[in-house]
């Protein structure tokens, strides 16, 4: 079971009380009269299915009733962050990525992660790839 | 004044009328009263409910005029008058749920239009569709364990708090206005349900229900 927290009652409740509403943050073409099929069809249809970090839209269906996102990781489904309709997520992809640079961490495209990419064992990495 | 049309829900007269529990009641009856009962069951029928939606500031300032009780604007939270008697609880961020003594939500709700005037807001009375069950007693607390996720602990869950939450598989809104008593506000179409749940599960530690 997940303990979720809900940014508007400001309280970590059951999974019991909430309910997956699938990809977050989708736009709707600004001009839908305009806009070309495949434009349309991508937004009616087709969504996001990466291996890590993913943007979800959840309800606190027994409870508040509102919608909120969650920040999940697909692999894990650790729960990275939740915040409220309208604010833009601070923990993404790119965010993580650039964290595990920092910290030496060599992250694979699939979100997996490789040992000995530590800064000092650079040089050996880079003779092994030749 | 909006335009909003209103109407009594209550008919004029003295017609008989019929608790959500009354048929619970009338088909198994209460159990036998016992002597050491852990466990207090209560029906409050009849009690008047209106759901306040709209911004937290605009309805603060009719509701202390008209109720003299400050909406609690803080998640989880419940508010009652000095008699204890017309409390509001938050919902939702712009949702409040309003309970008074039966007989008291029509005029409650024009005095409140009133107040409100042409701000944006909505007034629902849903008395008809949700009554009140109060448990008190000591096991009272083992109970509500039984039968909702929610953390029910007295330091997870002061007086003066109140949340909806899962209860057996329904929803209740479940709040605690005093010390010793807890209060579930459930749905009409669940209260059956609900209360044969009670009585199951408060069965073990005995079990009387006031009427």
């Amino acid at each position: 079971m997940f303990h979720i927290y809900c940014p508007y009652c400001e309280e970590h409740r059951e999974e019991e009380e909430f309910h997956p509403k699938g990809q977050a943050h989708i736009q709707r073409p600004e001009d839908p009269e305009a806009c070309s099929d495949e434009t349309w069809g991508d937004y009616l249809f087709f969504r996001d299915n990466p291996r890590g970090v993913h943007h979800e839209l959840w309800v606190h269906a027994v409870g508040c009733r509102k919608f909120f996102n969650i920040t999940r990781h697909t692999v894990s489904y650790e729960i990275l962050e939740t915040y409220k309709m309208g604010e833009q997520p601070s923990v993404t992809a790119k965010s993580l990525s650039e964290k595990d640079k920092q910290a030496g961490v060599q992250a694979a495209s699939g979100g997996w992660q490789t040992v000995g990419a530590r800064p000092e064992s650079d040089a050996l990495n880079k003779g092994a790839r030749v | 004044m909006s335009d909003v049309k209103e109407f009594d829900t209550r008919p004029t007269g003295s017609p008989s009328s019929e608790s959500p529990l009354a048929w619970s009641f009338h088909r198994r009856g209460t159990p036998p009263r016992e002597a050491s009962a852990g466990v207090t069951l209560r029906e409050k029928a009849f009690l008047g409910h209106l759901i306040l939606r709209g911004g937290a500031i605009v309805l603060d300032e009719a509701v202390r005029e008209v109720l003299g009780i400050t909406l609690p604007a803080r998640p989880n939270t419940l508010a009652l008058d000095n008699s204890g008697e017309r409390s509001i609880q938050w919902l939702s961020p712009d949702e409040w749920l309003v309970i008074v003594p039966g007989g008291e939500e029509f005029a409650l709700e024009g005095r409140l239009r009133k107040a409100l005037g042409q701000a944006h807001y909505s007034i629902v009375n849903v008395s008809g569709g949700q009554t009140v069950l109060t448990l008190r007693g000591e096991k009272a607390r083992e109970v509500l364990m039984k039968s909702t996720p929610y953390d029910v602990h007295p330091q997870a869950f002061p007086v003066g708090k109140g949340v909806t939450t899962v209860f057996a598989k329904a929803s209740v809104v479940l709040r605690r206005p005093t010390e010793e008593g807890w209060e579930l506000v459930v749905r009409r179409s669940f209260a059956d349900y609900c209360y044969r749940w009670l009585l199951d599960a408060a069965a073990e530690y005995g079990v009387i229900v006031e009427r």
